[in-house]
């Protein structure tokens, strides 16, 4: 939906929804709008009918309005959404909707989180590719349907929105936490044979602040806009660290 | 704690939860079972008292509660109360021991 068009038509009988939005920081308070509906609107569409038509001091993050960039994602109505793709339809209780900053990440300005924590921590994670090869050696051929390559194919969509992040209770109780996002990132790697940073990265993702910390609560499987299952890459992580342990690889 | 004691520690306490699930199964079925038609303690006693293969059942219940119960409660006081460090993990070395000191009385009392 471009400028012009929101508000401007296509509204479903005039009717109106409810929506209180979260302005301030850390600090502050839900102030209520009332935005018209329309059809297939989605919250991303109202929380941008707010800011152009009724109040241009409000803050909030997007990109691409698709799906794919992950900048979205707020809380809405209590559970952590990526806004572009959710349908107030979907959401709404009553015509009523409320949109707050994701939990877990320090707040910026109304619905804009601080997400370096979050990436940081995809760092810790060791997060990064490290391969091996040169220019001068053939590329590697992998099988699509072997083992580790279909271990990789199910964790690689994520696109960083931070919904399971914010979906996460033990992220919640233990700030060290890596979390969901960059331990689902860390298998990925592990399972792709042409990196060569193994060792060091089960390293990194073991213990206290790491995928041992989880207990398989499972909200970030439960959240994730791109279906991926975080919980069982993490449950991969165990096993990976626990046989690296015993045989006295680290 | 290094990392590969806190991976030491998680393998331990899943090592000891298999353990615990088939213990417990034991011991409530057999509990029931032995009071089912009447049994008195002392009849109870009776039974257990100098039987190798119940010291050793009841011996392997406690190492497995001793060990599972003291990192179970690691992961709760770090993540409720915020209490990390040497100092939670003295306290908790200490509990283990209390744990097990106080179970292996409760065996011995069964079968001496």
């Amino acid at each position: 939906m471009g400028d012009g068009e929101i508000g401007t038509g296509n509204e479903a009988s005039g009717a109106k929804l409810s929506v209180r939005i979260w302005r301030g920081a850390r600090q502050g308070e839900f102030v209520r709008y009332q935005v018209p509906r329309h059809v297939s609107q989605t919250v991303l569409d109202v929380v941008t009918y707010v800011q152009r038509v009724l109040d241009p001091t409000l803050a909030y993050r997007f990109a691409c309005r698709v799906g794919m960039c992950g900048s979205c994602a707020m809380t809405v109505n209590g559970v952590a959404r990526w806004t572009c793709r959710t349908h107030v339809d979907k959401v709404a209780r009553e015509g009523r909707l409320e949109v707050a900053p994701l939990r877990n990440l320090p707040v910026i300005r109304d619905l804009v989180t601080d997400m370096r924590e979050f990436f940081d921590k995809w760092a810790r994670a060791q997060g990064r590719f490290r391969g091996g090869a040169t220019r001068h050696e053939d590329v590697a051929r992998i099988r699509p349907d072997s083992a580790a390559r279909m271990q990789v194919e199910a964790g690689i969509e994520c696109i960083g929105c931070g919904v399971c992040y914010a979906s996460c209770d033990v992220v919640a109780r233990n700030p060290d936490y890596l979390g969901p996002a960059a331990l689902n990132r860390a298998w990925t790697l592990v399972n792709d044979v042409r990196d060569i940073a193994r060792t060091d990265r089960l390293r990194a993702v073991a213990g206290d602040a790491g995928c041992h910390a989880c207990h398989t609560q499972m909200g970030c499987t439960e959240r994730c806009p791109k279906n991926i299952a975080p919980t069982a890459s993490i449950a991969g992580l165990k096993r990976e660290t626990a046989r690296a342990a015993l045989r006295g690889e680290w | 704690m290094s990392v590969r004691g806190e991976t030491m520690l998680w393998i331990a306490q899943r090592a000891s939860a298999v353990l615990l699930a088939v213990c417990v199964t034991v011991h409530l079925v057999t509990m029931t079972y032995a009071i089912r038609g009447g049994l008195s303690a002392v009849e109870i006693f009776a039974r257990t008292r100098g039987s190798i293969g119940w010291l050793a059942f009841y011996t392997l219940f406690v190492v497995a509660v001793t060990v599972h119960v003291p990192i179970g409660l690691r992961s709760a006081l770090g993540e409720w109360l915020g209490w990390r460090g040497r100092s939670r993990d003295m306290v908790l070395a200490a509990f283990a021991l209390a744990l097990g000191a106080l179970g292996m009385r409760a065996v011995l009392g069964v079968f001496a």
